[in-house]
């Protein structure tokens, strides 16, 4: 980031400094189970499966300009692949993951190639359009997808059905993830996504093929998106309507917001922040489509810019 | 598909019209998406439901219920929706929470349940029409949403404040400019469209049923609708119910579990052709 002072003497594309960061972030997070309870550690991993959602969604958002609507389908789609192929194809773990992931990009590949011609309002309409289809399908295609009852399996592989081992298995998936994200939102294709969204017609007349960069940018995104849906099928064994849901695209746009937009692991904040009171409030109500939708109107209107941006912007005032 | 069939869609389509041309009418002046429409529509059908059952009154529940969903309107215009003006985003994901919270306060207050509204007597039995006998309420919906289109018709193209409308829809500020209080014209429309949905809602009521998931059912239609049709058009509403409309049933006869999947197929192709819709122009 801040190349000009510190020497580019890079690890795997890192700065000193960024490595050290990551390397304590890890190690605190797999240090976490150690001093919690099984029921917190669930949380916890929860936090880590919706950080990736969240940051899939932000490749998008933050980088190419895109909100998507249609994201909580394509991780609900690769969570019902995985549920069926494990539970009712009886197919082992790392296939039936495989697959979910695998069906998860097909979706994303149908939804960009109609998204991408797309901007703007439209394009959320859209996203939230087709991703509604998705969550109709798995509603009343009772005999594959077990209709509202949803389907029941256990996914885990043996090695992993304890709380602890699952969470830190999700925890290596989740870190070589996010690295990859992080390297894609970085590399040439990377800034060329966010020379779209700064500007489209110039990278078009630059000569850049703005369609075929967003439907890349958007498969990707989705590509990651499934694996968040897998893992959260792994952790959570079961797969219903309401994990396609619309709810489940807004709460993963939420929480993209509020960690920051085109921050990336600001997802992992807005994810954490937003389970955290998930679970804060329904100890008190029943309420949380409520609690949810007020909180997505006031951080629409109080702090659009995300918790980090809005405190940042808070301190920089106070500083002055 | 036989006649009965194609009366279920034309039906079926002028329900999709009275509540997708509130949305659109929303979406074309104000640059808003509102995606609490569909939340108004089941709103303000269990309000005229429970209006009409204590009154005993049908009419009086429609009335009940598009008032109630213009007050809702208004504090969702002016209450909320004017702190985030000028921010396309933010107004679209503003609506969406507020739809959470409507919805999940419809749960607190009717619960679970599936509601019908009861239709009035006059309305009930069938009639006999082009060879089939025919539920006599389904056809009274359809020529409510002829009544509705040509009533909109009327005011958008024959009175002041229609002028005034298509005017704001193609350049607000010069509206603004002329001296025209815009803001007053913006708010008119925001209410008139809650209330269509409300309206919407109680129609729906009497022959789809009043349940928790209904409002999202309705909101992805209209938005097939307005997509296909284009935005801030009355003529691509039309169309776009028609189509979606007839294309549901189609879909309901020949593949009843993948219904939905019919209507996406005539997305994905006009949208290949033309992204702004049928009759959409660039903003």
């Amino acid at each position: 980031m801040t190349q000009a002072t510190s020497q580019p003497s890079k690890i795997a594309g890192m700065t000193g400094r960024a490595v050290i960061v990551a390397l304590a972030v890890l190690t605190a997070a797999a240090a976490l189970p150690l001093v919690l309870t099984n029921y917190q550690v669930g949380l916890a991993t929860e936090m880590l499966i919706f950080g990736v959602l969240a940051m899939s969604i932000d490749i998008l958002a933050g980088f190419a300009g895109r909100t998507s609507l249609g994201h909580g389908a394509i991780f609900g789609v690769s969570g019902y692949v995985v549920v069926y192929a494990s539970a009712q194809a009886g197919l082992p773990p790392a296939m039936a993951f495989a697959l979910g992931v695998i069906a998860a990009s097909l979706v994303a590949v149908i939804f960009a190639l109609l998204a991408v011609r797309t901007s703007g309002v439209y394009f959320l309409l859209l996203t939230l359009a087709l991703g509604m289809i998705v969550w109709g399908i798995c509603l009343r295609w009772t005999q594959v997808t077990g209709g509202e009852n949803g389907m029941r399996g256990d996914v885990r592989p043996a090695l992993l059905v304890t709380h602890r081992a699952f969470y830190w298995a999700v925890l290596a998936g989740v870190t070589a993830v996010s690295y990859a994200m992080w390297r894609f939102v970085r590399s040439p294709f990377g800034l060329t996504l966010l020379g779209i969204r700064d500007s489209e017609s110039r990278m078009r007349s630059l000569g850049y093929n703005v369609s075929l960069h967003l439907f890349i940018g958007f498969t990707v995104s989705g590509f990651f998106a499934g694996i968040a849906g897998a893992l959260y099928a792994m952790f959570n064994n079961f797969v219903s309507p309401s994990t396609v849901a619309l709810a489940q695209s807004v709460e993963g746009v939420l929480m993209m917001i509020a960690g920051g937009v085109g921050t990336l692991f600001g997802g992992f904040v807005g994810a954490a922040a937003i389970i955290a009171l998930e679970n804060a409030v329904s100890a008190y109500t029943e309420r949380w489509q409520m609690v949810l939708g007020i909180t997505f109107i006031l951080i629409m209107i109080f702090a659009p810019e995300g918790i980090i941006g809005t405190l940042r912007a808070i301190l920089t005032r106070k500083q002055r | 598909m036989n006649t009965f069939q194609l009366f279920n869609g034309l039906t079926f389509a002028a329900l999709l019209f009275v509540v997708a041309s509130g949305f659109t009418l929303i979406f074309g002046l104000l640059r808003i998406v509102n995606l609490a429409h569909g939340a108004l529509y089941l709103f303000g059908g269990y309000i005229g439901f429970a209006v009409a059952t204590k009154t005993g009154s049908f009419v009086l529940g429609g009335l009940g219920a598009m008032a109630a969903m213009a007050a809702i309107g208004f504090v969702l215009d002016q209450g909320l929706l004017r702190f985030v003006r000028g921010h396309d985003l933010r107004q679209v994901l503003l609506t969406l929470g507020f739809a959470f919270v409507l919805n999940d306060l419809a749960l607190v207050i009717w619960g679970g349940d599936s509601f019908t509204v009861p239709i009035p007597q006059v309305l009930r039995g069938g009639l006999r029409v082009f060879g089939v006998f025919y539920p006599t309420y389904r056809l009274f919906v359809l020529a409510t949403g002829i009544v509705v289109f040509a009533t909109l018709w009327v005011l958008l193209n024959h009175t002041r404040l229609g002028a005034l409308i298509r005017a704001g829809v193609d350049d607000a500020e010069m509206v603004e400019a002329s001296g025209v209080n815009i803001g007053r014209v913006f708010l008119v429309t925001f209410l008139l469209g809650s209330a269509l949905a409300g309206l919407g809602g109680l129609m729906g009521g009497a022959f789809l049923s009043l349940y928790p998931s209904a409002d999202a059912e309705i909101l992805v239609f209209s938005l097939a609708v307005v997509i296909i049709g284009g935005r801030g058009s009355l003529i691509g509403v039309g169309v776009g119910s028609l189509l979606v409309g007839l294309l549901n049933t189609l879909g309901q006869v020949m593949f009843p579990e993948l219904a939905y999947f019919v209507i996406f197929g005539p997305m994905a192709v006009l949208l290949a052709f033309r992204p702004l819709g049928l009759f959409g122009r660039a903003a």
